[in-house]
């Protein structure tokens, strides 16, 4: 399975990324932004951090950098590109997920572990999830308040785009277990085809029992399957 | 060389927090203030004469990058 790590100047958890499969038996490549994408890729990261700087808007500089050229193509041609964080304020900087991320409601930045609701258990990234599972996955974000217009807000739901939403630990969608103001408690979304997906929390944290969870495990074994499945089945 | 000032601001349907944590801050300390949104400044000095060819190129750097039309609105003025 090639894995391809996107490493910007400023990010900061591309190295977590790649330790987490590689604990879970994979060799990922870490790849410089300036690089462009060579060879057949079966998943793109894009990880978390400060990609230059978070100047401007958290994600706005890095979606002109070389690799996100590729990154565009690769994703629009249908492969699977997994923004986390940092990552998924890019993914939406370069349209290829709707909405944006602001401000923090409180202002605060939040660092924290955090219920999410596994509200799509079919996907390519979250199939060894059960729907509507309640996991918890820790959120590391000053940026991390999702905003959409009534019309997008509206198609995620009818296209099923949302896939995580922060829940309080009873499992509730309510204020209380919002951390940043989301709208909707939107903590991830995914392309309308599936195969793009954004999310403010920290899977990669979660991999290893040492580092205080194992719910970020699925995630990554999910795409690991579902590549198992490809090569198997061609499907 | 000329030289275009942009501002970039919040879309009015968008919450702007730290925006109401500035205003609330001034209505504690006794003015009369109604609204408090934040916006962005920029001075973006061109290597171009001709102000028609000035303004296409700033209306599509705004649209491009300085401003994201998800969330943002912008406006600019050019000057020599």
């Amino acid at each position: 399975m090639k894995i391809g790590i996107i490493r910007f100047p400023g990010s900061n958890c591309e190295v977590d990324v790649w330790e987490a499969l590689r604990f879970l038996g994979r060799e990922p490549e870490l790849l410089w932004h300036q690089d462009r994408l060579r060879q057949a890729y079966d998943l793109i990261v894009l990880p978390g951090g400060f990609s230059y700087g978070d100047y401007l808007r958290t994600g706005a500089i890095a979606r002109f950098s070389p690799v996100m050229e590729d990154v565009i193509r690769f994703a629009r041609e249908g492969g699977l590109v997994l923004g986390i964080c940092n990552g998924f304020q890019i993914l939406t900087e370069c349209g290829l997920l709707p909405g944006a991320l602001l401000r923090n409601a409180s202002l605060h930045f939040r660092c924290a572990p955090q219920w999410l609701r596994v509200e799509r258990a079919d996907l390519p990234f979250t199939n060894l999830y059960d729907p509507g599972e309640l996991i918890q996955i820790p959120v590391n974000h000053g940026e991390g308040n999702y905003v959409i217009d009534e019309a997008g807000l509206a198609a995620l739901e009818s296209n099923r785009q949302i896939v995580f939403r922060y829940a309080s630990a009873a499992g509730e969608i309510n204020e209380a277990g919002n951390p940043n103001g989301s709208l909707a408690n939107i903590a991830g979304i995914v392309s309308k085809e599936g195969n793009i997906l954004g999310m403010m929390p920290h899977p990669e944290r979660v991999v290893e029992k040492i580092t205080g969870g194992i719910d970020g495990q699925p995630l990554f074994l999910s795409l690991v399957k579902t590549w198992e499945r490809r090569i198997r089945y061609g499907t | 060389m000329l030289k275009a000032n942009v501002t970039v601001t919040l879309k009015k349907s968008i919450l702007d927090p730290q925006g109401s944590a500035v205003e609330k801050s001034l209505r504690s300390m006794g003015y009369p203030v109604e609204e408090v949104r934040i916006g962005k400044f920029m001075e973006v000095r061109l290597a171009e004469e001709s102000r028609e060819n000035a303004k296409e190129i700033i209306s599509e750097i705004c649209h491009k990058l300085l401003a994201n039309p998800v969330i943002e609105t912008y406006g600019f003025t050019i000057e020599e």
